[in-house]
């Protein structure tokens, strides 16, 4: 314990200057938060570092938090998802859904001072297809992109596409300069590393292991903005480290898990910080347990029944995610709430029903109360899903059944998971995308079944109904009639648990209460931020 | 150091030549056995992935060719001086380690240089009054810092220093976008330096306060300090010029070998304090499984504590007289 020192120490002193000064200014203050201040340094927190900065093929977590303060995309979605234009203005879908049009803004020039022009637009969806991890599947109808004149992109599709509108934002589709990519191979252009953009803010440096310097764009398309005149980014690695850069003001701001959630607590009690849960409808997680059907016991559905009445699903949210998020009833994330539907069959926590369904499945306990045994990998990400683990061992050595935990590093899990198949059932967390048929389908699709691929179908799950479900939800235009799809989807599925859904995630950003307007749109401060500005 | 332990020098490289290359070989087949590949973790990371971009990404890092071929390939490239292109930074393996060395470097040297200083005056001390309160009282924190996990320390460092009394910033290498130079860079690195080179520091100072004390008390019990003492020289004198002098040999053995050790970066210090050395380097490529890095790493590291392993020998060499080098 450190001796407290006879002396106010800097948090309250800064606490009590601050009362003492906004007491006097209480007018101006109040004027002030209608009209964003010019200037100031952003200290934005991240962690990894990231591998890029462009996620035309690399989009990991870190990648795409940073691209879209340099790399816009066509739209921005706001917080109730509808339509913000950014590098297009409008767009027209044909009847048949085979031809989309968008109309491009005007006067946008690239860092590098050369106009931007549909020839770009064009470029960079043909190259998300062909590179982009999700792309592939995005723009998998896509034929080709006509360029009538500069201002015009008109899509032509083999099939229609109606999530193809749901993933056009820069972070999930960035649209980059032809002159810079065409020609080299895109995974492998420097520029990844120091990137040309439309954004708000440009690259300046990147000094690896330590820190990223953007700066403001001076001849942004959005006259007067961006408000900052610079972003500094740092990483760093170690998680309590992170959480005392926030309590001594070193860093402003950090999302998507920046710090654990045994920490929130503590910061959430300090006066200068602001804990914010909404940006994250974008792309929400789930946490869930899947099964392995090629398992002799998972294969039998009362065995994967029984695992769903002996796990209680509320302990996992109040202990290992601290009560935030909500108890999952599905593959579809209640904050995807035009998919989302709750009127789906839930196995409720009953152990005595969970031992009745393994009798029945002919899984009698031995003299040492021990039905079967299998082993439990978690995904080595955070700390989250090895204290599931541990849950679930205990949940279920309750019926009878012995799990051994297996530890290991991201590449062994993928090979074992994925490559190997040499699992018997894991827990994991997975994004749902911007929209269910790039994110859930891929775990659901009997022709996602892909050995060697990571995140495909690892369950092996094969239901021709579901199928059918998921390729006529793939092309439908009608709104409604898509919607009924997945609420048809999540019903069947919620009876089959190949995959036992257990969290519906809620990550949170954590911002000094300096920092207004960040998280304005469904992807927060994954956003280019051209309009958040710092008061002093 | 005269001229005639050059070509002492010169030959003890040459000599340590295969050992390199033995590391070099067997490292890279260990490394190799870890399941899973580059590929794998940059998939991960993406959070999806096709089995075409996978291959993709396979043949640009040359993970899809034989073992025996990637291993051609690598020494081939070293004989070129080329240790290869980072799959996790995108940049050549030269650049990242070369980036990072000299944070590493200066770590490294204000920790060992500052543990060196205090612990020897530190053993000198407890010497002196062998078997007293102070020597007692020393003995105590020396094992309290040698028994903390290094971990513990630099967390505790940054609870008082940084969070508690705001002197010091908690992790970093320099301020961002500093504008200054000459004094008032110095004056801004050393800021953030203090704190990991204290941390690191902390473990060794325990080791050389022991060792100088063990040293001394031995070198007391020679037949030249009695005769010293009988010529009537004054204690002090005694105490450094004779006593300390020799008693210093296996301290600097020691220091040598954590020198070169340190080398390879101090992997828990650096990241705790965001320090971007080849420590945290290491570590991040050993879980991108980016081999061309680890290998680099390690290859620079195995040369190096050969190099000063030398310079040590020498060194004694020079201390001590009788010493012979072959």
């Amino acid at each position: 314990m450190v001796l407290s020192m006879p002396r106010l120490s800097r948090r309250a002193f800064g606490a009590f200057s601050a009362a003492a000064g906004s007491a006097l200014l209480l007018p101006r203050s109040l004027r002030a938060q209608e009209e964003p201040v010019r200037g100031g340094t952003l200290r934005f927190l991240v962690d990894p570092e990231p591998t890029g900065l462009v996620p035309l093929s690399d989009t990991t977590g870190a990648n795409v938090m940073l691209s879209c303060k340099i790399t816009e995309g066509l739209y921005g979605y706001g917080l109730d998802f509808s339509l913000r234009p950014q590098l297009a203005l409008s767009h027209t879908v044909t009847p048949d859904g085979k031809e989309l049009t968008f109309k491009l803004r005007e006067g946008v020039k690239w860092h590098d001072g050369q106009p931007f022009t549909s020839a770009d637009v064009a470029f960079s969806l043909m190259t998300l297809k062909a590179n982009h991890p999700r792309g592939r599947a995005t723009y998998a109808n896509l034929e080709e992109v006509q360029t009538p004149d500069e201002h015009t992109v008109v899509l032509k599709m083999k099939a229609p596409a109606p999530y193809l509108l749901n993933a056009l934002a820069g972070q999930e589709s960035p649209i980059v300069p032809k002159h810079i990519y065409d020609g080299s191979d895109v995974t492998t252009n420097p520029h990844n590393h120091a990137p040309i953009g439309t954004g708000p803010f440009k690259f300046k440096e990147w000094q690896r292991g330590s820190h990223m310097i953007f700066e403001r764009n001076e001849d942004y398309w959005d006259e007067g903005k961006p408000y900052l005149d610079r972003i500094i980014v740092r990483f760093i690695p170690d998680a309590a480290a992170r959480s005392i850069a926030f309590e001594t003001g070193e860093v402003d701001v950090g999302g998507d898990y920046p710090i654990p959630y045994s920490d929130l607590e503590r910061l959430s009690q300090v006066p200068t910080l602001g804990i914010e849960t909404r940006g994250y409808g974008y792309g929400p997680n789930i946490s869930a347990i899947e099964f392995n059907l090629d398992n002799p016991y998972f294969a039998k559905p009362e065995v994967r029944q029984a695992v769903a009445h002996a796990v209680n699903k509320e302990i996992l949210l109040q202990n290992v995610y601290y009560g935030f998020g909500e108890v999952a009833t599905g593959p579809i994330h209640q904050a995807h709430s035009q998919f989302y539907t709750g009127d789906v069959h839930q196995y409720a926590f009953d152990p005595e029903r969970a031992n009745q369904l393994l009798d029945q499945a002919g899984l009698p306990r031995n003299e040492d109360g021990i039905r079967f045994a299998v082993s439990h990998d978690p995904l080595p990400i955070g700390n989250q899903h090895i204290q599931s683990g541990e849950y679930i061992r205990q949940a279920l050595a309750q019926v009878g059944i012995q799990v051994t935990l297996r530890n290991q590093d991201m590449a062994t899990y993928i090979k074992r998971v994925y490559a190997d198949r040499d699992f018997d059932f894991v827990n994991n967390t997975m994004t749902n995308s911007p929209d269910p048929t790039l994110g859930v389908q891929r775990f659901y699709w009997s022709k996602n079944f892909k050995p060697g691929v990571p995140f495909s179908n690892g369950s092996h799950y094969e239901n021709a109904e579901v199928d059918r479900l998921l390729e006529a939800a793939q092309v439908e235009q009608d709104p409604a009639k898509r919607v009924q799809l997945f609420h048809d989807f999540q019903k069947i599925v919620a009876v089959d648990i190949p995959t036992l859904n257990t969290i519906a995630i809620q990550t949170f950003t954590i911002h000094s209460v300096n920092l207004k307007n960040h998280t304005l749109t469904a992807d927060g401060i994954h956003a280019n931020l051209a309009e958040a500005y710092l008061v002093s | 150091m005269s001229l005639r332990l050059l070509p002492v020098f010169v030959r003890a490289l040459v000599r340590s030549l295969p050992t390199v290359a033995i590391i070099v070989v067997f490292n890279f087949f260990l490394l190799n056995m870890a399941p899973g590949d580059a590929a794998d973790v940059l998939a991960a990371e993406s959070g999806a992935a096709t089995a075409e971009t996978m291959a993709a990404t396979r043949a640009r890092l040359g993970l899809d060719l034989p073992l025996l071929d990637q291993f051609l390939n690598y020494v081939t490239g070293l004989l070129h001086l080329d240790l290869g292109f980072s799959a996790k930074f995108g940049v050549p393996v030269l650049e990242v380690i070369l980036d990072r060395l000299p944070n590493t470097l200066l770590l490294m040297v204000t920790a060992l240089v500052f543990a060196l200083l205090v612990g020897i005056i530190a053993g000198f001390l407890m010497a002196l009054r062998a078997g007293s309160i102070l020597d007692r009282a020393i003995s105590v924190v020396a094992l309290f810092f040698y028994s903390v996990p290094s971990f513990w320390g630099a967390l505790m460092l940054i609870v008082i220093f940084s969070v508690q009394l705001g002197w010091l910033p908690s992790s970093g290498y320099q301020t961002i976008g500093f504008e200054g130079s000459g004094l008032e860079l110095a004056l801004d690195m050393a800021r953030y330096l203090a704190l990991p080179a204290l941390s690191l520091s902390l473990f060794f100072i325990a080791i050389y306060a022991r060792l100088t004390r063990a040293s001394m008390l031995e070198v007391y019990g020679q037949d030249y300090v009695r005769t010293a003492v009988a010529k009537g020289l004054p204690p002090s004198r005694i105490a450094l010029r004779h006593v300390l002098r020799n008693a210093l040999v296996p301290v600097t053995t020691v220091a040598g070998i954590h020198f070169g050790i340190l080398l390879g970066g101090a992997i828990v210090t650096e990241t705790v304090f965001a320090w971007p050395g080849l420590g945290s380097l290491a570590f991040q490529a050993v879980f991108a499984r980016d081999f061309a890095v680890l290998l680099g790493i390690l290859l620079l590291s195995s040369v190096l504590v050969i190099v000063i392993n030398i310079a040590t020998d020498l060194l004694h060499a020079w201390l001590d007289p009788r010493v012979e080098v072959s």
